[in-house]
Formats: C-alpha cells, structure tokens, sequence
C-alpha cells in the first residue's frame, strides 16, 4: 500500500506549558528522537486525530532542537482548541516542515530588525534563536516586541534575556497596561521612533496580524529599508500544505508552498495579500 | 498507429468485455440528462449524451474519498488509505480530456497527490470526437479543446455505422484487442473519418470575442473592474459552479470518529472557493469575504493563475458553469465584458 500525501506521522507530546492566558507551548517528539528538519518560519499541519488538523509555525529553532520541537499554539478554534486539552504523552500527527522560511543565509552579515507583533512571536522566535545561537555571524540585533497587554507577551522570560544581552537591542511595549507593568505602553510603532538604523545594511523581518503589518510596514518602509530585505509571514487557511487543496491562495500565490514567508517586494502588488 | 474501425452493434459486446474485468465508468442516462457513473451493465452506455452534470472527474477526484484512518486508543497508528481500482473512463468528450491534461499537471506533481496519482495510474481513457455542439453554452472552440491529440489511450470518433478508432498507447492497444470485430480500417474508412472530422468543424461557433490566449494578460488588467461587484451581488455562493467544473479540485479534509469513538477516519470532500468558510482562519479573519471577491477569484484561476503555473487555462469551455449557476453567471459574458471594457472597446 503506497503512503498517503495527507496521513501524519504519530508524534509524542513531552510537555505542554500554558505561557499565557490562550497559548501553550507544546514540545513534541517524534518516535526514535527523529528531527523535524525544520528551517526558522516554516510551518507543520498539526493533527489532534479524531478532531482535524491544522497548520502551526514551529516556535522553537533548529539550533536548540535536542530530538524535539516546540508549537506555540493559541486557543481559537476546533483543532487547538481540543490541542489544550492534551498533555505530556498524548499523541498527536505531523506532517511537514512545509513551506518557505525566513532567508538565513541572506541575512548573514547584515543588521537585523525583528518586530513580533502578539502571537507573531511564535513563528520569529525561531529565527531570532537560531540568529542569537550564531550571533557572531549577524550585525545589530534590533527586537521590538508588542502585544495587547502584558499577561499576553509570550515568552517572557526569554525577552527579559534579550533585555539583558548587551549584543541585543530589545524593546518592549504593549498596547494597554496594568498594575504588574511598568515599562512602555503604546502599540508597536511607537518603538520605532527612538531606532536608528543604516537601511542599506539591515534586513527587517515583521510577523503579526493583518492590521498590524500595514502600520509596522510604514515605519519599516520609512526608516529607508528596501522592499526585497522585508519579510512578513502570511496566515492563511490550510487543509494540505503541499498546494492542492486551494485555500491558502493569494490571488496567484499559493501561502504553502511559495510562503507562508513573503518579501514585502514580492507581495506588495498582490491585493489579496495585505 | 493503426487506425481500427468497429461497427456500433460491437460497442455493447466490447464493453461487456471489459466490464467482466474492471470497472468501467461512462456517461449514463439519469433523468433527462447524462452523468459519469460505474456502468451497470454495458447498455447503459450512452455515447449520444450531449454533456454531463458532473465531469469525469469524479472517477479521478471523487467528491468523497478517504485518505487515511487511526485508532483512538492508548497506542494509536495511523494508515494510509488510496482508494483506487483498475478503471476504463470511457466516452469523455475533448473539453473534459484537456480538463485530466490539466488535473494531472496539477494534481500529479510538485508534490504528487498519492491519491490520484495511483487512480489516474490505473485509469484507461477512451475519449469520444464531439461532431455536434452540444447546447449554446459551449464554446470549445474558443478554449481550443475542441479536438485532442493526446491525453487519451483510446479515440473514437463516430463515422456513421461503425466508430473509427486510434489507440495512442499500449494500454488503448490491449483495450481495442478486447473488442470482438474490430477492423484494420481501409482507404476508404480514412476518407471518410477525414470528412467527417472536416465537416463539424463549421458546425461550432466561436462565442469569445478574442483569442483565449490573451485570456492571462486580459485578466491581470481587471482586478479592479466593476463586473466583480456586479456578479457578486448576483451570486448566492453556493459552489455549484466549481463542483461541475472540469478542472475545479480544491478539497475540504475532515475527521470522522466512529460511534465507539475506536477508530477515526480522514476524508476530503470538493470544497468551494465560492463558499464563505473557504479562506477563513480559525482567528475569524475571512481573507476573502466579499462574493465579489470569490467571483473574481474563480475568473482568475479559470483565466490566469492556472495557466501561470500550469502551462494550460483552467478553463475547456464545456458550459458547464453557465448551465448551473442559478442566477445566469455567466463566464463567456464575463470575459467578453471585460474584453470590450478593459481594451478600449467599451465605455468603463
């Protein structure tokens, strides 16, 4: 019997940590310490079997991988919703990595401006780890995070760690504060104005939702950053990941397979995309 | 390639033939009009039906498949499921073989779909030379599929008393070996498939106002046309141009648990861009609301994004969509009114 393209391989769940009031990050293995092989900003179809399968951008880098790999997965619909309730030796089904990463190699040498927008943070993260475990091979380090409101910035304990670094420029801001917080308050924008940068050696790398990409996109546009070095990660729905199924399709851009990471060049003229 | 001639009273026995073997699938009667289905018996083969409701598709792409199913309990497995059985699709008319042309490119590659690569790989295709229109919704002449020289094993075309075939593969070969009768045709049967061929020629009128060749550059200047808001408030999104659509195969996947909640089974069923889920995240944000949108969204892929990728338009101009659209959506309409208002002909 030859092998479905559409039947998941059987994962194991090692542990699931609720890390903010609708996330939880799942580290996940597969049978025999077998690695995903992921690149930073691709993404798996993730199976609760008996319910459905949906697509989740892998969290964690390839550089801290140790036999497993982690989904930062928020509550929201049928398949995560039924995703939480499972825990530490539940199964579940992979297929992938699919789709196209962030361009590492291109991003060697050159300064890099990271700005995750709520859970946007869960796809970046990826990339800024994997980035931070080669930092001799980067330029600047230049982190904005932003989300809602503080008990919704997720992985806090490793922003307070890129705070800290010395070789990392990291800011911090959410949108409405409370009594636990006492740092910058506004949305993601505000963070820009107090950033210089050279636009000629910096490539910018921005992953939230939709409405945010068209305000963070201006202030990256106007610090001088050319089209080709910006990089967004779209969200569209999946049911194959491989290009048949029809619902990722961007006007001509199949999300899947040409993304779900886009330059800003290659999508700027492309209705359906912002 | 040998040209082979059959008398008509030879189909039904030659059919009989192959049905003790395999499945055959063909155009049958089903109240006044024809689908694609299993034959029951070799007389229930209609070679006279005009078009089907469904396209042979379905014996490629089934509506509903399986693709794989797990156990629930502690230590669960998963298993393929291909769904496949040894098939001649017999009867399909040239609009619809350009159709598979066009499925295979996209189904088959980049990466294959196991699915139907294995039923494609075990599916013989007897295709059938259209000699009459077969309503006013057609216009195969337009898109070129009015006639094929490839995608077929076996071609018939009917000459009168008997049916002239040419077998282009190895598998069509062995096929027309199982037909008791069959004859090495004469002169004189190619004379008279010649004229036959020359004399349907006229018999079909062209309806696109253009070469559909331009179809690509003409529609990457419409994005923002008015017809979409038009058609879209027109349209009642529900699917059922995309389902009888030759070349239409996005699919919905979905879970299904037995009552013991034992054993769970993965299914893919035809979706519908047309449908308002279709591109709607688990978040809420539907990525193409608009009807306007998903009008325009099945113009481009029949027009432009399949060919872009594909070498081939995703439209063959077999009407089907025209025949079923409840509100009279029509696509030849659409395409000449962007023609005549997008290339300086019209007043918009």
């Amino acid at each position: 019997m030859k092998a479905s393209t559409y039947a998941p391989d059987v994962a194991r769940i090692e542990s699931a940590a609720q890390i903010a009031p609708r996330e939880k990050l799942f580290t996940i293995e597969f049978p025999k310490g077998r690695s995903l092989g992921h690149g930073p900003g691709q993404f798996v179809m993730l199976s609760v079997l008996g319910v459905g399968e949906a697509p989740i951008s892998v969290s964690s880098s390839p550089s801290r991988s140790n036999g497993s790999f982690e989904l930062c997965v928020r509550r929201v619909g049928d398949v995560t919703n039924a995703l939480h309730e499972l825990g530490p030796g539940d199964t579940v089904g992979i297929r992938g990595p699919f789709g196209r990463g962030f361009p590492l190699e291109k991003m060697r040498g050159k300064d890099l401006l990271f700005a995750p927008g709520g859970l946007g943070l869960a796809p970046l993260r990826s990339l800024i780890n994997e980035v931070l475990d080669e930092r001799d091979a980067f330029g600047r380090v230049i982190i904005l995070c932003g989300a809602k409101r503080p008990d919704e910035l997720l992985f806090r304990d490793e922003m307070d760690e890129w705070v800290a670094r010395d070789d990392v420029e990291c800011r911090i801001t959410v949108d409405r504060g409370d009594e636990t917080w006492d740092g910058h308050v506004g949305v993601i924008t505000t963070l820009f104005a107090d950033v210089a940068l050279n636009p000629r050696n910096t490539v910018a790398v921005t992953v939230g939702p939709p409405i945010m990409y068209r305000f963070v996109l201006m202030e990256i546009l106007g610090k001088g950053i050319a089209e080709n070095n910006i990089y967004l990660s779209l969200e569209r729905r999946m049911k194959c990941g491989v290009g048949k199924c029809g619902h990722c399709q961007i006007n001509d851009l199949y999300c899947c397979q040409q993304g779900p990471v886009f330059s800003y060049a290659e999508i700027k003229n492309v209705p359906e995309a912002l | 390639m040998s040209l082979m001639i059959l008398q008509k009273d030879a189909l039904v026995p030659w059919v009989e033939a192959l049905l003790a073997e395999q499945r055959v699938v063909g155009p049958q009667a089903k109240g006044p009009k024809y689908v694609f289905g299993p034959l029951a018996r070799a007389d229930r083969l209609r070679l006279d039906y005009d078009t089907t409701i469904l396209p042979p598709k379905v014996a490629l792409q089934p509506p509903e498949e399986r693709l794989a199913k797990y156990g629930l309990s502690a230590k669960p497995g998963v298993e393929s499921i291909i769904e496949a059985e040894q098939t001649v699709l017999f009867g399909v008319h040239t609009c619809d073989l350009h159709a598979i042309r066009l499925l295979d490119a996209a189904l088959g590659a980049d990466p294959p779909d196991a699915h139907y690569l294995e039923r494609r790989g075990q599916t013989t295709i007897v295709s059938l030379e259209c000699l009459q229109p077969c309503d006013e919704n057609s216009f195969c002449k337009d898109m070129g599929t009015l006639s094929a020289d490839e995608g077929y094993d076996v071609h018939l075309t009917d000459v009168g008393e008997a049916y002239a075939a040419s077998a282009a593969t190895d598998r069509g070969r062995a096929l027309l070996e199982k037909c008791a009768g069959a004859r090495e045709a004469t002169d004189q049967d190619v004379r008279q498939l010649n004229e036959t061929l020359g004399a349907k020629w006229p018999r079909f009128q062209r309806r696109l106002l253009f070469d559909s060749a331009e179809l690509p550059a003409l529609l990457a200047t419409a994005h923002d046309h008015p017809l979409w808001e038009e058609l879209g408030r027109r349209c009642f999104a529900c699917g059922s141009c995309t389902n009888v659509c030759p070349t239409c195969y996005c699919f919905n996947v979905t879970d299904e648990v037995d009552m013991l909640q034992a054993e769970g089974v993965r299914k893919r069923r035809w979706d519908s861009c047309q449908l308002d889920e279709f591109a709607r995240v688990a978040g809420g944000e539907n990525f193409r609301e608009a009807r306007s949108s998903r009008q325009r969204h099945r113009f481009m892929r029949k027009g432009k994004y399949l060919y872009e990728k594909y070498g081939e338009l995703g439209c063959v101009g077999c009407g089907r969509c025209i025949r079923t659209c409840l509100v009279h959506i029509n696509i030849v309409d659409g395409f000449n009114r962007l023609y005549s208002t997008c290339t300086g002909g019209g007043g918009e």
